[in-house]
């Protein structure tokens, strides 16, 4: 059928409902989790009185969404052991984040960051139309430009550290680094097999928008880093994939500018659109692996340590293996309720650990919860605070 | 311009047997929404390339949209008429390129936050007009076959994990003559029961030697024509101002002789082939991709009564060390990681089976190729058990009934 074949005798609310309460069911499963006394005893302002003052946040999102029955449902738990049996015990684990907005990569990510469903061309080279939270951030507390930072996967992503709202924008936002263009620019000579790694645009696998905007210069990699190009590039031929080399950026920055807002996109799950389940699901357990080691990082460093909160989010979901108007994990094409729910968990000092909330929020929750966190208003979000969070 | 203004002669560049059909249907058509019209328009424009199943469907939801008093179709039609289209997708040329409309149709729906109303008026019409003119039952019940894993010789991989809970899963099957006895069950079928693009045989390599009666695709017959296909896709997006929208539209705009497919070929096939190209994703690099693209389409497309895949090891992705060290330009393949997607792939298969008609009287047989693992969902046979009692290809498929 060329419209949408399947039918659902479910309305997308109770199917977004149902899909909650598996992932919590799933996770009741798991061991060492103690979920069940905590979903009774839940007391969302109790943080408030007790907890340690945030001072640095740490969001990384995935861009192309994992679907539970490869993550979180008992079949999948083998593919994320990291976030399962290290992690989730020591978040606060939203089951049921819903995202209204366009199901793109660029656009969900851009939505995420401003808390307002964007509708920007999804594969051009284009700011958010709104105020970003790295723009909230430095303006309301006027930090420096280094204190904001951004890795991404690919070119597509290079605007997204600033809006183009006429109140905010250009020389407030975050400084922008993708980690595959600066790769590229740092290895030169006859071998070019490794440029189809910047065509990591994996809707499309063949297109690439040209870079425009702040992003970050090849001459900034000595001086910010501390990287010469030689240690670079003979690190980046230790690694196996984009994201690695994104974490690898994430820790140098860490390690070199401890900037209070670090906003972390990977992106290998995605080569889900290439049909081939087996890269997908290693792109899952990389980025399980990914996570975790990106949280002992922040553990092991002072500047850290104690007064960062960690948030981990799917941009979105993907296709439902029962919608016929798709082709189950490949894509996220068909709007349906599993392509709009995914998940949320949250680490921070003081957050109430073991505790799953069924409830659903939405993906532009996500910057009004920060700026609450961080005592900043961001005027233009769309979204509320998480109160569970805060 | 609006479907309440269509003309017969604006159709002057349809092909002749779609040409024919709008035009016995006019009058019908100039009623519908905008926002649907142009979706049908994609599908007719093809007629003369459809399979025959989906002739059938198409000649019964022209009839049906024809036959609609002025309220009923009011009725049938409220939801796609409340979206609101912008001027410029009005002023498209919709009529000689309706899939350049849809395409920015649908990007118009997702921005304008309207993709979930589409979606639901897409949804009440299908179930409605399943319900009017459902679709009939096949003369005998359909069989999915999925060979998978050729190539691999030890796997710790669980197999069959989807499909286990519908269907027997042996481990004991004696490998002998398996795919000679599946190839001589599949040619069997489709000479006993006759049918246009009934009966297919779709392969991730090379076509083994298979009976005529057979609609038969192969990945690596289509070689020449994926290489093609990816030096002009290469090209085009060196072009100045080419985005993903653009692509697809060029893409889908491609003909076969353009890709120099062979003109003696099956005018219906080669196009159904090239389309597995020019719009599957990742086809063109993947062969479990490929195979698994072209059982889905070949299922919805041709609603075959009989379909044997065969899956074939693809090519392995390189790591990123890998490629930025240069150490090898050969391509290599990943056995393992293709037995992986092809399990899923056969899930799908199965799945993308069950959608058709008959569901209930269906069988599907999914085996471990040279090895002693099969999994048999058959009407007669139980749900969610495990034989461990030998048993040979032939008795196999004799469970089959």
């Amino acid at each position: 059928m060329r419209l949408f074949a399947a039918t659902t005798g479910s309305s997308s609310q109770e199917i977004m409902q149902k899909v909650a309460w598996e992932r919590r069911d799933f996770l009741r499963t798991t061991g060492g989790v103690g979920l069940g006394s905590a979903l009774v005893g839940l007391t969302p302002f109790l943080r408030a009185v007790s907890a340690p003052k945030i001072k640095k946040i740490v969001v990384v999102t995935f861009g192309g969404g994992a679907r539970d029955q490869e993550t979180f449902a008992p079949e999948g738990q083998e593919n994320i052991p990291n976030l399962i049996k290290e992690l989730i015990p020591q978040s606060t684990f939203f089951t049921q984040v819903v995202n209204r907005g366009i199901l793109g990569h660029y656009v969900a990510t851009a939505s995420l960051a401003t808390g307002v469903y964007e509708s920007v061309n999804n594969f051009a080279s284009v700011p958010p139309e709104h105020p970003t939270i790295f723009e909230y951030f430095r303006r309301e507390l006027k930090r420096p430009a280094s204190d904001a930072w951004v890795v991404a996967p690919s070119n597509g992503f290079n605007r997204i550290g600033e809006s183009s709202h006429r109140s905010y924008g250009p020389g407030l936002g975050a400084g922008v680094i993708l980690p595959k263009h600066l790769l590229a620019s740092a290895i030169s000579g006859p071998n070019t097999d490794y440029q189809h790694l910047l065509r990591d645009n994996y809707e499309t696998p063949f297109h690439t928008p040209k870079l425009a905007g702040n992003e970050f210069q090849m001459r900034q990699l000595e001086g910010i880093l501390k990287l010469s190009v030689s240690d670079f590039t003979a690190h980046a031929r230790t690694l196996s994939s984009p994201d690695e080399l994104s974490i690898y950026i994430a820790r140098q920055l860490m390690r070199q500018l401890a900037p209070s807002m670090l906003w972390v996109t990977l992106h290998d799950i995605d080569i889900a659109h290439a049909g081939a389940f087996s890269l997908y699901v290693e792109g899952i357990r990389r980025t399980d692996r990914l996570c975790l080691e990106l949280w002992k990082e922040i553990q092991s460093q002072p500047e850290y340590a104690g007064k960062t909160a960690m948030f981990i989010l799917p941009d979105f979901g993907r296709d439902a293996d029962m919608d016929s108007g798709g082709n189950g994990f490949q894509h996220h094409r068909t709007g349906d309720a599993l392509s709009r729910t995914t998940w949320m968990m949250v680490m921070a000092p003081g957050i109430r650990e073991g505790v799953i909330v069924d409830r659903a929020i939405q993906s532009t929750d996500l910057v009004p919860t920060l700026g609450s966190l961080l005592g900043i208003s961001p005027s233009f979000a769309q979204g509320k605070p998480i109160p569970e969070v805060l | 311009m609006l479907p309440s203004d269509l003309k017969a002669e604006q159709f002057r560049g349809y092909p002749e047997q779609a040409r024919k059909l709008i035009l016995e249907h006019l009058d019908g058509l100039k009623r519908l929404p905008l926002s649907f019209l142009p979706s049908l328009l994609r599908e007719v424009i093809v007629y003369d390339w459809k399979f025959p199943a989906e002739r059938k469907q198409i000649d019964k939801e022209l009839a049906n949209i024809s036959s609609l008093s002025a309220q009923k179709l009011t009725d049938w039609f409220r939801g796609f008429a409340q979206i609101r289209l912008s001027p410029k997708l009005e002023n498209l040329n919709w009529v000689s390129a309706p899939g350049d409309f849809v395409e920015q149709l649908a990007a118009h729906l997702w921005t304008t936050h309207q993709v979930d109303a589409f979606r639901a008026a897409a949804l009440a019409y299908a179930d409605r007009l399943q319900a009017i003119a459902p679709p009939e039952r096949p003369p005998i019940s359909r069989l999915g076959i999925a060979v998978i894993g050729q190539g691999v010789m030890d796997n710790t991989y669980p197999l069959f994990r989807k499909l286990r809970p519908h269907g027997v899963y042996f481990t004991r099957v004696q490998p002998d003559n398996g795919l000679k006895l599946l190839m001589e069950q599949v040619s069997g079928r489709a000479k006993k029961h006759s049918e246009p693009y009934g009966h297919w045989y779709i392969d991730g390599a090379k076509a083994l030697d298979h009976d005529p009666a057979l609609t038969c695709v192969s990945y690596q017959s289509l070689e020449a024509v994926r290489v093609n296909l990816l030096a002009k896709m290469e090209a085009e997006i060196q072009s100045r101002g080419m985005g993903p929208e653009a692509l697809r539209t060029i893409l889908a705009q491609i003909r076969p002789e353009d890709l120099s497919m062979s003109a003696d070929g099956d005018p219906v096939l080669n196009r159904f082939q090239l389309s597995l190209l020019t719009e599957g994703s990742g086809t063109q690099l993947f062969s479990t991709t490929f195979v698994q693209w072209a059982a889905r389409e070949a299922l919805r497309r041709a609603q075959p009564l009989t379909l044997l895949v065969r899956f074939a090891p693809r090519q392995r992705q390189k790591p990123m060390n890998e490629l930025i060290s240069g150490i090898s330009q050969r391509v290599e393949v990943d056995v393992l990681g293709s037995l992986i997607d092809a399990d899923m792939g056969s899930y799908y298969n199965w799945l993308n089976q069950q959608r058709l008609p008959g569901p209930e009287q269906s069988s599907f047989l999914v085996w471990f190729e040279d090895h002693n693992e099969a999994l048999l969902i058959a009407p007669s046979l139980p749900r969610g058990t495990q034989s461990a009692s030998s048993i040979t290809m032939r008795q196999l498929l004799e469970r089959i009934g």
